[in-house]
């Protein structure tokens, strides 16, 4: 779907208003769609705010959908920490709550219980915002993490062996080896670059690995192909995609 | 896998492992789909090696990037105005000072104490002279851990300077993760930091270097299986 970008202050409010609903129809007979085009829909949104999006009061929560630049959430972060911004909050949870919530329930989780944990995972991105180093990780690395950890707390309850960087006994890195696994971390461009030179099964593959324990199994059942050969493949795709990474790197 | 000159480091006597564990290991463990046994032998294993540990960055990061693609689910209407409300109510964090690493309360490290890295910690505590060993045959102890699932069982081992394990093969799947000391079996050398997987494909006689006592932490799935002349008769009477 392509959504026709209008620059309000040259349509009348009645064209606008015809505008945004039918954006609103389409994007619900057509969910997928929905994904590219918040943003758009939003701007309509604040404009027509006289009404025409009560409709649809979740509209305001998912409201920045194209993806934050990383210095923005960077940005948005040290506010949080410094200032207690809830302004820069609402931008994170705009973003990232939603795609949280889709991520925990492709994982299993049912919606009750994916928002829950998303809640509790934002939570912790106020509280240790003071905790984050831009210079370690991404900010949508670090709260995937929180997210991930969140997860394995709530429905493994079980311990967390967890890699302390603050460990006496941890064995450092040469510095020009921590320089580059900073900017590759901090390129996610290159990242993905990386992830679409993989061939399609590649790709699909390691995305099932993050999608769930059971995938392995699942794929397997799908391709017809022995467990064995799927997790043989996975370990190629693996192999594949840190060569892509290095490869790739500046 | 590495090039020699990440290795070739100076102002510290730290080795970094040669032999690491697998692609699918780290980033299972990235994901937070390992378990609990699996992710504290990955843990200690990245916690003496960097490589390992910038390859976890690197699959945390893989994560992230499909959580741009993934289509979202709208979260409950006033899901966000509840966590606003929350945060009303947390109290300015009591430790938002950045901790340096020297200020980091490290237990005392005494002459000949061997430092456990901190997943490991949290299952034996920080001095491996505080483990109550187990005697199984003689230049070999061993000592539980307790782990939830129970499709592995992980424990330490320690094996004496200079002493032989029965020649064996595996029926499932056996990692080893040396913490201190050193062996070789036919495949080669291990020391701190090297992981061994070993399964039934692999059959050994895994030897301490004679000058130190090298202690491993180990995590099967299966019983381990004697393949010598005598051995072959115990396998009955074999825990794992």
């Amino acid at each position: 779907m392509k959504l026709i970008q209008v620059d309000p202050r040259l349509v009348h409010p009645s064209v606008m208003h015809t505008l945004v609903e039918n954006s609103v129809k389409t994007a619900i007979t057509r969910p997928v769609a929905l994904f590219g085009s918040v943003r758009s829909l939003a701007a309509f949104a604040i404009i027509a705010s006289d009404g025409a999006m009560t409709q649809e009061p979740t509209a305001k929560e998912t409201r920045p959908s194209e993806p934050l630049t990383a210095p923005e959430l960077v940005t948005f972060v040290s506010k949080i920490a410094e200032q207690r911004c809830k302004t820069s909050f609402q931008a994170l949870f705009g973003y990232f709550a939603p795609r949280l919530k889709a991520y925990l329930m492709r994982l299993g989780s049912d919606a009750d219980q994916a928002e829950e944990l998303v809640q509790e995972a934002m939570i912790m991105v106020w509280r240790k915002a003071a905790s984050f180093d831009a210079s370690q990780a991404a900010v949508s690395t670090w709260i995937f993490t929180i997210a991930r950890n969140k997860r394995i707390d709530a429905i493994r309850r079980e311990k967390r062996p967890e890699i302390d960087l603050e460990d006496p006994a941890l064995v450092p890195q040469s510095e020009s080896l921590a320089d580059d696994i900073i900017e590759e971390q901090q390129d996610a461009r290159r990242l993905k670059a990386a992830i679409s030179r993989l061939s399609s099964e590649q790709a699909t593959l390691i995305k099932m690995a993050y999608f769930g324990d059971k995938a392995h199994g699942a794929i397997a059942e799908e391709t017809g192909l022995p467990l064995g050969t799927v997790k043989s493949r996975l370990r190629l795709a693996l192999g594949h995609l840190r060569k892509e990474l290095k490869e790739g790197a500046p | 896998m590495t090039s020699p000159s990440i290795h070739g480091r100076d102002g510290s006597n730290d080795t970094l492992p040669t032999n690491h564990v697998t692609d699918e290991l780290l980033a299972a463990y990235a994901a937070g789909n390992l378990s609990e046994a699996q992710s504290l032998l990955v843990a200690t294993h990245s916690a003496l090696c960097p490589e390992c540990r910038a390859a976890i960055a690197e699959f945390e990061a893989v994560g992230a990037s499909f959580l741009e693609e993934i289509a979202p689910e709208s979260m409950r209407a006033g899901s966000l105005d509840s966590v606003l409300a929350r945060l009303d109510q947390e109290e300015m964090p009591a430790n938002n000072v950045v901790q340096h690493p020297s200020s980091y309360s490290a237990p005392d490290r005494q002459i000949g104490e061997v430092l456990l890295p901190q997943p490991l910690r949290g299952y034996v505590g920080s001095d491996l002279r505080d483990v109550t060993w187990r005697p199984v045959i003689r230049g070999l102890e061993e000592a539980e851990l307790k782990v939830s699932g129970p499709e592995f069982n992980v424990r330490l081992i320690k094996v004496a300077a200079g002493a032989a394990m029965p020649q064996h093969s595996h029926q499932g799947e056996e990692l080893t993760l040396v913490l201190t000391g050193a062996y070789q079996d036919g495949s080669g050398r291990f020391a701190r930091g090297d992981v061994q997987i070993a399964d039934g494909d692999v059959d050994h006689q895994p030897t301490a270097e004679p000058d130190e006592a090298c202690v491993c932490l180990i995590i099967t799935d299966a019983p381990i299986k004697l393949t010598g002349r005598l051995g072959r008769l115990l396998n009955p009477f074999i825990r794992y």
